[in-house]
């Protein structure tokens, strides 16, 4: 029989070593290492305090590691060291290779300019300059996520949480991103809005090859969406594997703690 | 010839932390060859760990200690071994498993349901549905169902979405729980046909079938769970 | 030589002013489009009246300057008046309001008719110099996009407009980028005015008081509004020709004449208009 064999040698998206965020004394998450491919979506889980906030502020680059390194594979192939580029290039990737998706749809919506605008602005950042054009990407991606095209010049102050959740995802996949991340992208919507978004995101991920990065205090969502789990207490990594087996067959104490102790419906 | 499914002293257990550490030992040293076209029918009372066998086997739950040899193409993998990714590329060409229960996501159709390993595998949605809808028919899943999430459906329907979904790809090996359990009598000839087909075609079936008529039409022969605990 | 008002420095403002101010000004013509912030001194007028472009002509003015003041075109109104006086009184220059007999030419919102030569200077009055100031409040974060180039949120804001009203909807102070590098508000002067900002001899001095900073535009410099390729920048035009002078190619200001609607349209320019009629 032979040895463990490499199914591909497709190379890691993302490569994370001994990651480290600190606030002062203060330790957010400590010592992360993982990789990530393409297509596939991780799951980070944990409670209030748990680490996984700060872990992804380090990786969405908002705020700098007190150690350890995030390597992001380039669209032409080469391995950066994140925070090694220049802040130019830094601020480039989040406008077009990458997107994030925050909790609170305001702080990643601009609440003063219509719809369309929000979900064009980055194609204009990037250079577009042909109004029927940007208008017709913009109404093609609010078809995408479900938002009635008519609201396309309406204010996203005008729109329900959920939807409001929805064009920020739009605004952000517009620009074909290769990694997303998202926070607790469910966070405060009504159970039904919640099952529309998840199958929403279900679908964009498959249906664009995405690879995204998931928190979430919710393990339903992160079994739903996620290919593998990374379970954090504490600060530090403490479970991770394939999001089945970790839910279903928990080998640390905490994770078995929180699995259990899930309400079913 | 090589076996396709060669697990050797497959041991597991549980430990139970929140629980004053209590561990339960479900699987001793489990030894099962399988060749292509086999169906080795797990038999044995509730509780000797037919069901853990068959999700140790998908990768569902964590190999405690032994080997789980996989014919992946051309290549050996041990399951155990595996890292998620190359677990997850396993259930997407070479092991399909059909639980006991249908995983519910809302919003989904039935006929999407059924057609989303064959998405996976790249087929188009065209392709798919119209496999999925002659799958879904075979198992006289009635078509105002199939645009339907099933959440609602009876125990039985949803059963039938769970195997058209299992038998929609072509996989070397098979996993069965109780594929007949909340099916009526032509239903369950349904399945055995669809049983017999792939086992025409080379795929190894490991199954659980507490319908003894069942057992007896497929299964090849029988792995007495007792066997794995006796050895223990 | 006129008499100076006594106990002030030539031109109200001190030499080691005059000396920052002017270094400003050198990084500013040395960086296009760019604002250089400066130590805005306390004028003898309020903020939102031209301490600015007083600021900057007071540090540039010689004695053998000769200088125009405009406000909205006009030699003659309230303000214009004001701060010619002014330098009259502090610096003892000779004023003009022939745009052709000016060295140095003050205004407020309008660039004049009469092509500038080389030469010359145009100070500029300037409200709020930040173009991005609508849509980010912070000044870190629009130092940061004027540094890394960021401007495509600009072009949101057209957007908007198209989106609502089918056109764009800024008719003055309309944003342009300098030297294909910074973007810059010209002040408001009105979008007809843009045009006669590219290429110009003269030198371009922009100055705001309030906000305390100052950027410039040297002679012959690319200076290109902000469009959409489906929506091209386009001036102003008017139906109607100079009631007195005749131009059907000069900024018009509409006049109301009576209670009934009676109406006329005069050079918004009185010195192009006047030499006109001459």
């Amino acid at each position: 029989m032979s040895a463990l064999p490499m199914l591909d040698d497709e190379p890691p998206l993302l490569v994370v070593e001994g990651l480290t965020v600190a606030y002062g004394n203060r330790v957010g998450c400590r010592d992360v290492g993982f990789e990530l491919w393409p297509g596939e979506v991780l799951g980070i889980v944990g409670e209030s305090g748990s680490g996984k906030t700060s872990l992804l502020n380090a990786l969405s680059a908002k705020i700098e590691p007190a150690a350890g390194t995030i390597h992001y594979r380039l669209r032409d192939g080469t391995m950066a060291d994140l925070f090694g580029l220049s802040e130019a290039v830094r601020r480039q990737l989040l406008r077009t290779d990458w997107g994030v998706v925050h909790q609170n749809p305001r702080d990643g919506l601009r609440l003063t300019v219509s719809a369309g605008a929000n979900v064009g602005e980055r194609l204009m950042a990037v250079g577009a300059r042909h109004y029927g054009e940007i208008r017709g990407s913009a109404l093609d991606w609010l078809g995408k996520v479900e938002i009635d095209r008519d609201r396309i010049d309406d204010r996203p102050s005008s729109f329900s949480g959920g939807m409001q959740q929805r064009l920020q995802i739009a605004r952000n996949l517009v620009t074909n991103p290769r990694l997303v991340f998202m926070d607790e992208p469910t966070g405060g919507l009504d159970v039904s809005v919640q099952a529309r978004l998840l199958d929403l995101i279900r679908g964009l991920v498959a249906d664009l090859g995405l690879s995204a990065i998931i928190v979430t205090h919710d393990l339903a969502v992160a079994r739903l969406l996620a290919h593998r789990l990374m379970v954090m207490r504490g600060g530090e990594v403490v479970e991770s594997g394939l999001t089945d087996q970790v839910l279903d067959d928990p080998q640390h104490p905490y994770t078995q703690l929180l699995v259990s102790s899930i309400l079913q419906v | 010839m090589a076996p396709v499914l060669d697990i050797r002293g497959l041991a597991k257990s549980f430990t139970l932390h929140n629980q004053g550490g209590v561990t339960l030992p479900v699987l001793a040293a489990v030894d099962l060859a399988i060749q292509a076209g086999e169906c080795v029918a797990l038999h044995g009372r509730s509780g000797t760990g037919k069901s853990t066998l068959l999700r140790t086997l998908y990768g569902n739950y964590r190999v405690g200690s032994g080997e789980v040899w996989v014919r992946h193409g051309a290549v050996q993998i041990d399951l155990g071994r595996a890292s998620p990714r190359q677990v997850i590329e396993l259930r997407r060409s070479t092991i399909g498993y059909v639980s006991q229960f249908l995983h519910v996501i809302p919003r989904v159709a039935a006929l999407d349901i059924v057609a989303e390993p064959m998405r996976a595998r790249g087929l188009s949605v065209a392709a798919a549905h119209e496999r999925a809808a002659a799958l879904l028919s075979r198992l006289n899943v009635p078509e105002r169902l199939w645009h339907l999430a099933p959440a609602t459906f009876s125990g039985g329907e949803q059963q039938r979405i769970n195997i058209a979904r299992g038998f929609a790809v072509d996989y070397p090996i098979l996993l069965l729980d109780e594929p007949t359990a909340s099916l009526d009598g032509d239903n369950r000839a349904s399945v055995i046909g669809l049983i017999d087909e792939v086992l025409a075609r080379g795929t190894a079936i490991v199954g659980i079938f507490h319908d003894g008529e069942v057992r007896e039409r497929v299964a090849s022969r029988l792995y007495d769970m007792n066997e794995a605990k006796a050895a223990a | 030589m006129t008499q100076t008002l006594a106990g002030y420095n030539f031109a109200y403002l001190d030499e080691q002013t005059k000396r920052m101010i002017r270094r400003a000004i050198l990084k500013a013509v040395a960086i296009p489009g760019y604002q250089v912030p400066f130590g805005s001194r306390e004028m003898p007028l309020p903020y939102g009246w031209g301490t600015g472009g007083i600021q900057v002509t007071a540090s540039i003015i010689g004695r053998a300057d000769v200088l125009k003041v405009i406000d909205q075109g006009a030699d003659d109104t309230t303000n214009a008046i004001s701060i010619r006086r002014f330098f009259a009184k502090t610096a003892g220059v000779a004023t003009t309001e022939h745009t052709a007999d000016a060295t140095i030419i003050q205004t407020r919102h309008r660039v004049p008719e009469t092509p500038l030569r080389a030469g010359q200077i145009m100070v500029y009055q300037v409200p709020i110099p930040e173009p991005l100031r609508w849509l980010e409040p912070r000044e870190t974060e629009t130092r940061t996009m004027h540094a890394l180039t960021e401007y495509g949120a600009m072009h949101v804001r057209f957007y908007e407009d198209i989106a609502h009203y089918g056109r764009i909807a800024t008719t003055y102070d309309y944003p342009v980028i300098v030297n294909d590098r910074y973007l810059m508000r010209p002040s408001p002067i009105p979008k007809f005015d843009n045009p006669k900002l590219d290429m110009s001899p003269a030198l371009q001095l922009f100055g705001a008081g309030r906000e305390k900073r100052i950027y410039a535009v040297p002679p012959f410099t690319k200076v290109k509004s902000l469009d959409f390729q489906d929506h091209p920048f386009a001036i102003e035009s008017w139906d109607e020709a100079c009631h007195l002078c005749g131009s059907t190619t000069s900024f018009l200001d509409e006049v109301l004449t009576d209670d009934q609607g009676g109406r006329m349209f005069v050079c918004s320019d009185t010195d192009y208009c006047r030499t006109r009629t001459s």
